[in-house]
């Protein structure tokens, strides 16, 4: 029963959302350097965290979908990273917002963060035609979770990296949640990170109820030997 | 409360109303995200129930079958 | 020697076998890699290379042309129907990984022979940083031939399996670029060759195979049950 417990938690996502941008409009301080721009940072970097999370999460159930073979760990699995990528979507237009407002350009290398992030997203992104192509179920599945645990394996892989080739000559020019953050800041940001880690959850949660809706369907026109309808995805997987 | 009038005196790198169309921009475009994925999942809903109820139907006709059979 | 080691020196000579026999493409490869350097230089008008441009240049090239190879070594062993028999044979799966690893790091190894004395004959203008490039090209070999396999088996079963290796392989090969034109860049500079963050980056290189060696290694039985 996916949908039960999805109506307490949207509320509570509602109400932490409201409660953090109260905070962060409201209660923290303006940053002394970048002024009110810096405000684009509690929507854009707690979106990258939790996306991060979400595809490392993806990674994580791919390995108990490879291990016990449940389908059920492979919907849970694509859902995560369907869900992560669609945040980090919002943190590049946000990212490339904030970029445009501080240096006057739309994207800038010299951000180590928001590089390895586009890299990371790249990678993600092709995971929706590589399950495309992959027409037996049964496979496409276990391919994706392969798919799902390398990529998971790679992402800090790819953060450390892209932190290192960046050169010495250009510090970063902004303090994020890394220390250096007055108490009220740093309290808004808490507040928005776990609105934003409610907020996944909830259209994990949704999105995965919603499917398992479909399926019903089609489990009830199975029943009654009724013709299935033409509406099933090739490449989302079935949830029953 | 944040102290507007020390805005100037904190030296903001783009002057506040400037700051502000990006600052809402960001904050728009996670809204307009978020919007949209509850469109298609209202699309995908509306089709459930579509479905839902098309099944409906024939399960209600294989009940008056069945009852025209038992009285037949 | 144990039956694994056994398998896994059968499969690896197999392999090298069928390799030369379909010599198309070893040469097929150093061929595209030549003319893509002379792409390089009338791209970007210059007839001499050092530093960043240089290591860039250089891996770029390598990068490309082992995308495109990689395909070749599956392609061949699944139309023999090779697939079929290491399944049957009672060995554990993720030998086949690491004898598809070590056959691929001689293909590309073997491309470099060719591609990277031209390289240097095109656009250096001293062999000065050759020597430690051996180091740099083993370990980015190892990584490249670790991720290459386990996409390209992945990919052999599906449609459109040309495009999709190389649109998945490349965003992951990207931290081993990273390290690899770090580590080039540089031995090719212009006043000879400097050692600056060299033993760093070949710690990335190794730490990149390390984790995507395990990886291929862990999950490729996944990949070969029917």
């Amino acid at each position: 029963m996916y949908g039960k417990g999805l109506k307490p938690l949207s509320i509570a996502t509602v109400a932490m959302l409201a409660v953090a941008l109260s905070l962060v409009f409201f209660y923290a301080p303006l940053d002394g350097d970048q002024g009110f721009i810096q405000k684009i940072f509690y929507v854009h970097v707690p979106l990258a965290i939790v996306a991060l999370i979400g595809f490392i999460l993806g990674g994580v159930f791919a390995i108990a979908h490879l291990r016990t073979n449940n389908r059920k760990w492979d919907a849970y699995s694509y859902v995560s990273i369907h869900i992560s990528v669609i945040f980090g979507v919002a943190v590049l237009i946000t990212g490339a917002i904030w970029a445009k407002a501080s240096w006057g350009h739309w994207w800038v290398w010299d951000e180590p963060t928001l590089v390895s992030f586009l890299i990371v997203f790249l990678l993600y992104a092709t995971y929706y035609p590589f399950r495309y192509a992959i027409e037996d179920r049964d496979r496409q599945a276990r391919y994706a979770s392969v798919f799902a645990v390398t990529a998971g394996a790679f992402v800090p892989l790819n953060f450390m990296a892209v932190r290192m080739a960046q050169s010495l000559v250009h510090p970063r020019t902004f303090a994020t949640a890394e220390g250096g953050m007055p108490g009220e800041m740093m309290l808004a940001f808490l507040c928005m990170l776990v609105a934003i880690g409610l907020l996944w959850t909830t259209l994990v949660k949704f999105e995965l109820t919603a499917k398992s809706a479909s399926g019903q369907v089609k489990r009830l026109r199975r029943a009654l030997d009724a013709p299935v309808g033409g509406g099933s995805s090739r490449i989302a997987p079935e949830v029953s | 409360m944040v102290e507007l009038a020390a805005l100037p005196l904190a030296a903001p790198a783009l002057p506040l109303d400037e700051a502000g169309k990006y600052v809402a921009g960001a904050y728009v475009v996670f809204m307009v995200l978020l919007v949209v994925y509850v469109g298609i999942m209202a699309a995908k809903l509306g089709r459930i129930e579509r479905e839902l109820r098309e099944v409906a139907a024939i399960a209600e006709d294989r009940k008056a079958e069945k009852r025209e059979e038992v009285s037949a | 020697m144990t039956p694994s080691r056994a398998a896994f020196a059968a499969i690896l000579a197999k392999d090298l076998r069928s390799e030369l026999r379909t010599l198309q493409s070893l040469p097929a490869m150093a061929l595209f890699s030549v003319t893509t350097l002379v792409i390089f230089r009338f791209g970007l008008d210059r007839t001499s290379l050092s530093g960043s441009l240089a290591a860039g240049v250089l891996w770029a090239t390598l990068l490309f042309a082992a995308v495109l190879g990689i395909n070749r070594l599956f392609v061949a062993e699944r139309e023999e129907g090779g697939f079929d028999a290491i399944r049957l044979a009672p060995i554990d799966r993720s030998v086949l990984f690491g004898a598809k690893v070590a056959a691929l790091v001689i293909y590309l190894a073997a491309l470099e022979l060719v591609a990277v004395p031209i390289f240097a004959v095109f656009f250096l203008d001293g062999a000065g940083g050759l020597g430690p490039l051996v180091a740099v090209l083993l370990l980015a070999d190892l990584g490249l031939a670790a991720t290459g396999t386990l996409i390209s088996s992945m990919a052999v079963n599906s449609r459109a399996r040309d495009l999709l290796v190389p649109l998945v392989l490349l965003p992951l090969v990207v931290p081993l670029m990273i390290a690899a034109t770090g580590a080039t860049e540089p031995l090719l500079a212009l006043g000879g060759p400097s050692y600056h963050r060299f033993g760093t980056w070949l710690m990335v290189l190794g730490l990149y195979d390390l984790i995507f060696g395990l990886v291929g290694y862990a999950v490729f039985d996944f990949l070969l049950e029917d």
